[in-house]
């Protein structure tokens, strides 16, 4: 097992320094981007782009600035520096967190909570109306995209430009450390909208993963036993059932944990996918790259735990 | 209905019928089957797959229900209707009472519990009992069933044991409350021919030592032909043929159970004789054939059988106990085909032989009727 999660590990570092060497040639060697040209503005000289060629080490040859690139990285945690902001990337990222992660767990939880029940009601009580009711609604939420459902979700219930004044409209995030009932009030409807469409895949997973479930041998076993059917479904049929689950949601999380791009833009919370947008909107060149590889390494280290997960949850794996 | 059983007898079925309505219809999975198991006492029911042998027993314990399947008749288990009673109380019979074992001993433990663990849950469902004496029981009951290093077992994982001793272990947990009737349904057959064997010594020898009763549920008459004093043999969702397992085995009355018999191969039988598959399949449970279920398949069918349903009645030979076979054949003529099969005639010469010549219904044509 431990040998197992070396070599992961080992293979996530890899993987890394591949993500790193992709991001690098799309962003410094197409020619449309010339990170020189973005910084001197729009009246720079030829002399100017010059001198900051020379100042972000543009005249070396490419493997040398990829070396520098990588070195930076690594050794450092040095992503660079935007221009824009005046700012080294990692601190912006750093201080983008908390935002992200506010949005991400919160809906996380609320998509767990809500999601695995409906599933699990619906699985028990199949083919009826309940069942039917449950997997309609979650087909339009399935369908719906997020950008539209956080719009419309202001329209209707935003205490500025909602019909129903509910709930703290866009732009009202306040980070958990300045208030917290604030923070949990501003951040209501983001989870909402943002677990929606989570809600409604975690409910028609379960619900299609308990099914199956049930039909093996060793419900019937479970059965025999004498076990109540509550115990036979919670305990026996949600024990192997849980397990495609945990795929789904750890690489959800690290997606999410990269920027919700969407959910953070409607509603104008402050996180990565915000950060991203804006960096986009700025030519930013090097937050562009700092997000992306910050999103990369929440996917590889997710993928990781998954495979450990897995090793715990079902003892027929074994990593050896 | 009254809930009186006959002195001895543990469980009464009484005409038990096991429906399942599905879109093409309804399927007859059980059709009116009664049959007693007394104390400590052991049964076969004996039939091809999709003969009704497993829903029959899986009704005993609720289990259809479930699944939509509409009963009727009357279960006796020590004095309760297992059809009336509440599901708790039901609940309470299932594991406890009444123990049962499966065919796939791979499917049947749970893949992510310990075995330990899913002995100790057996227990712990039906008596008050700490976890650490329930699992110091368990591991007794490991070892009762022949499992060695039991200790060390008892912590491990299903996938971690081989067929046979993943059967034993379902032995052991089926053990675990020293249930009164123990169901096995088929719990040889995903087995190894040598493991088989020492499954069946090991119920008969847990049978004994326990007083339990057993219903042994097989498609292969030489599995119960060792460990039953009684055997059903069951075709279409009916009892065809009910006796002693001797007289069942020594003088057999149904051309279906003549053909279960001629398709098992035996070391003490007369040399050279072929075997015989049965021709044809079982019926469609929802569009049954028309009289006696089996003519389609039957060499000895009459014109007349394919309308004429024959009940379960007592064959009267002597010495013979209570035997009974659903089959309109006289007596005279089943005993000569069957002398003529015995001596490994083919089923034309048993024909022959009890002198049903002509006029028979030739077995393709009539399986499209059917």
């Amino acid at each position: 097992m431990t040998g197992f999660i070396i070599r992961r590990l080992l293979w996530g570092v890899v993987l890394l320094i591949a993500v790193i060497a992709v991001t690098f040639m799309i962003f410094y060697l197409l020619p449309s981007v010339n990170p020189a040209i973005l910084r001197a503005g729009r009246n720079g000289s030829p002399k100017i782009i010059a001198e900051i060629s020379k100042d972000l080490g543009l005249n070396h040859p490419i493997y040398v600035q990829f070396w520098n690139y990588i070195k930076n990285i690594i050794l450092h945690g040095n992503f660079g520096y935007s221009y824009y902001y005046n700012d080294p990337v990692g601190g912006l990222i750093a201080n983008r967190l908390p935002a992200t992660l506010s949005l991400t767990v919160g809906a996380a939880f609320l998509w767990i909570v809500v999601g695995v029940p409906v599933g699990i009601i619906s699985a028990i009580k199949r083919r009826t109306l309940l069942d039917r009711a449950a997997m309609g609604t979650a087909l339009v939420f399935v369908s719906a995209p997020v950008f539209w459902l956080g719009l419309i979700a202001l329209y209707v219930f935003a205490n500025d430009i909602g019909q129903f004044h509910v709930f703290p409209g866009a732009g009202s995030y306040v980070g958990l450390t300045v208030n917290p009932l604030k923070w949990f009030e501003s951040l209501l409807l983001p989870w909402m909208v943002l677990s929606a469409t989570s809600t409604a895949i975690y409910a028609r997973l379960v619900r299609g993963s308990l099914l199956q479930v049930m039909g093996e041998d060793y419900i019937r076993t479970a059965r025999a036993k004498g076990l109540s059917e509550r115990r036979v479904i919670l305990k026996h049929g949600m024990r192997s059932a849980i397990t495609p689950l945990v795929t789904v949601l750890g690489l959800d999380i690290a997606g999410l944990l990269g920027g919700a791009i969407l959910t953070e833009g409607v509603f104008d919370i402050p996180g990565i996918g915000r950060l991203n947008i804006d960096a986009i909107g700025h030519g930013d060149v090097t937050i562009v790259q700092g997000t992306v590889l910050v999103a990369s390494i929440f996917i590889i280290v997710a993928n990781i735990l998954v495979d450990i997960a897995y090793a715990f949850l079902d003892p027929r794996v074994r990593y050896e | 209905m009254s809930t009186e059983q006959p002195a001895g007898a543990l469980l009464s079925v009484e005409n038990l019928s096991v429906q399942f309505p599905t879109h093409d219809g309804v399927v007859h999975a059980v059709d009116g089957i009664s049959y007693t198991v007394d104390r400590a006492a052991s049964i076969g029911i004996v039939g091809e797959s999709g003969s009704g042998k497993t829903v029959a027993a899986l009704t005993l314990l609720g289990l259809t229900v479930t699944q939509g399947a509409i009963v009727t008749g009357q279960i006796l288990f020590d004095g309760r209707d297992l059809l009336t009673i509440s599901k708790a109380e039901l609940r309470h019979i299932r594991g406890n009472e009444i123990a049962m074992i499966f065919q796939d001993p791979l499917s049947s433990l749970h893949p992510q519990f310990r075995v330990g663990a899913q002995i100790v849950e057996a227990m712990r469902i039906h008596r008050s009992i700490t976890r650490a004496a329930a699992r110091t029981r368990a591991i007794e009951l490991l070892e009762l069933v022949g499992i060695p290093d039991p200790r060390r077992r008892v912590d491990q994982y299903p996938h971690e044991f081989s067929g046979g001793m993943r059967q034993r272990a379902m032995i052991a947990m089926s053990l675990s409350n020293e249930p009164k009737l123990l169901i096995a349904d088929e719990p040889t057959t995903a087995l190894d021919v040598t493991v088989q064997a020492q499954i069946l010594a090991l119920l008969e020898r847990l049978r004994h030592e326990l007083g339990m009763a057993m219903i042994m549920i097989t498609h292969d008459l030489g599995v119960v032909a060792q460990i039953a004093d009684r055997i059903n043999v069951m075709y279409a969702g009916r009892i065809v043929e009910s006796a002693e397992a001797r007289p069942l085995f020594s003088s057999p009355q149904h051309p279906y159970t003549w053909g279960l018999l001629r398709s098992i191969p035996t070391l003490d039988g007369p040399r050279g004789v072929e075997l015989l598959p049965i021709p044809g399949r079982p019926p469609s449970m929802i569009r049954r054939p028309t009289g006696c279920f089996f003519h389609p398949r039957c060499a000895y069918a009459l014109p007349s059988h394919s309308t004429i349903d024959p009940p379960l009645s007592d064959v009267g030979l002597e010495g013979g106990g209570d035997h009974r076979a659903a089959c309109l054949l006289d007596a005279a003529q089943r005993q000569a085909a069957w002398a003529a099969l015995k001596g490994g005639g083919t089923p034309e010469q048993a024909r022959v032989a009890a002198g049903i010549e002509q006029d028979v219904v030739p077995v393709a044509e009539a399986e499209i009727v059917g």
